[in-house]
């Protein structure tokens, strides 16, 4: 067995091909920006919303989570695009929504998101102990003292490495919006192995093995960044 | 609708099937880095370790079609199902090491020095100390990767497999019935995942008492 990318090489570096592919990425990586932005405020009203006093809330949040935890992201991705769409169609009293594959991704990925980060500051919050509210309360703090001072920047350090690292799964699962038309990195290989078929056979090789590297470049840089805030921070 | 179910009834047979297989594959794998990284074994754990970071960053969507459409031009060539399986395998071998890890690390250093001094061998004291107490511990982790790796499944029409999510999109796009494939893909994947899910729930809260301490 030879493996030989060379083809594959020599056709990114054919024309504007390069320049497509990072265009592509950057498809990927601002909707999951975009998605992620959404998804910390939003987040954190769910987490906050999880911890409520209120039963009935909690269990809305519950069957939420639960709900997007179970569904595959690319079932999402069909419900939203396909679904919302038609539902429109069928039903006159409803603005006509003709959603485009980008706006459907930040929808689905919003929503997914959401519930991640949801779980995520629930647990950060839940994770400060208990005595650390009473001792503050003993010194004599306000409640909104005791949150400002004592719990927030303790689960705060807890959470940050954590969304760092839902944004290296949220720009992971990005390539999927390719299913739904969107032009992403993934899409744009394919066009250009298919464009230069004849002159090319063996370019697939080659151009996935790039699109493959650079998704490792770019979340390998994140989730390394995520690690090294989870040690910095574990000592504190 | 009566007519379609067996279409969706089939391709969640397959589904599972290349679920299991995966998992099972992964499971091994998994289980193989995380010994190979507890003992330190030299050049297999760089091997290892490089592996771990490039699985877990890379979609799995990017690694089918490598496997797929790439690696057939090197000389290697593997059946849709087949790649499926060893993508699945090797996107999911990762996160089971890592769950193994957290397991490993759970135990004091100390059991093992223990039972090297009652006169255990390697693999005794890896066989009957360590991997029982670290299986109990990663069960919770372990189960959850089970769960997202069935949800991965979900990709591998990418690849040409009669998968849920590719009768679905057969449907929508021959008989226009959007709302009626949608739901039975929702559905499908209902009666999939939450069995699975409850059981899941259920071997955590029975492992919570093999574990040590609290």
């Amino acid at each position: 067995m030879e493996i030989d990318f060379s083809q594959g090489f020599q056709l990114l570096f054919q024309g504007r091909n390069f320049a497509r592919m990072m265009l592509g990425l950057w498809v990927s990586v601002r909707i999951a920006l975009v998605a992620m932005i959404l998804s910390i405020v939003l987040g954190t009203l769910v987490g906050i919303a999880m911890r409520s006093t209120r039963s009935w809330l909690r269990a809305i949040m519950r069957v939420y989570l639960e709900f997007i935890r179970i569904m595959p992201p690319l079932v999402l991705l069909f419900l939203v695009y396909f679904d919302l769409t038609r539902l429109s169609d069928l039903n006159p009293a409803l603005p006509n929504i003709n959603l485009s594959g980008e706006t459907a991704a930040i929808i689905v990925f919003t929503l997914w998101g959401t519930a991640e980060m949801g779980d995520l500051v629930r647990g950060s919050i839940g994770s400060v102990p208990r005595h650390q509210y009473e001792s503050a309360r003993a010194l004599g703090m306000s409640g909104g003292e005791v949150y400002r001072y004592v719990v927030i920047p303790q689960a705060v350090r807890r959470l940050v490495p954590l969304t760092v690292n839902l944004t290296t799964r949220m720009i992971k699962t990005t390539s999927l919006v390719s299913l739904i038309g969107v032009v992403e990195i993934l899409k744009v290989a394919e066009q250009i192995i298919d464009a230069s078929r004849f002159e090319f056979p063996d370019a697939s090789l080659g151009i996935y093995g790039i699109v493959f590297v650079i998704y490792f470049i770019v979340c390998y840089i994140i989730s390394s960044y995520a690690r090294h805030l989870e040690r910095k921070w574990a000592l504190a | 609708m009566r007519d379609s179910i067996p279409l969706y009834v089939d391709a969640g047979i397959l589904t599972l099937k290349i679920g299991v297989v995966g998992i099972v594959l992964a499971l091994l794998t998994g289980l193989v880095c995380a010994i190979v990284q507890q003992l330190r074994i030299p050049v297999l754990r760089q091997i290892f370790g490089f592996y771990i970071e490039l699985s877990r960053n890379t979609p799995l969507i990017v690694q089918l079609v490598f496997l797929y459409y790439g690696l057939p031009k090197a000389g290697l060539t593997l059946s849709s199902e087949m790649c499926a399986m060893v993508g699945l395998a090797f996107l999911g071998g990762s996160y089971m090491a890592e769950a193994y890890r957290s397991g490993f690390e759970s135990i004091e250093p100390i059991q093992a020095d223990s039972a090297r001094a009652l006169g255990m061998k390697p693999v005794q004291v890896m066989g009957k100390v360590l991997l029982p107490q670290a299986f109990a511990v990663a069960v919770p982790a372990l189960t959850a990767n089970v769960i997202f790796l069935i949800k991965e499944v979900s990709v591998v029409s990418v690849i040409a497999l009669p998968d849920l999510v590719f009768v679905a999109k057969d449907q929508i796009g021959s008989d226009y019935n959007t709302q009626e494939s949608l739901l039975l893909l929702v559905s499908a994947y209902l009666v999939i995942l939450l069995p699975i899910s409850l059981v899941a729930r259920a071997l955590e809260r029975r492992v919570r008492f093999a574990t040590y301490g609290d």
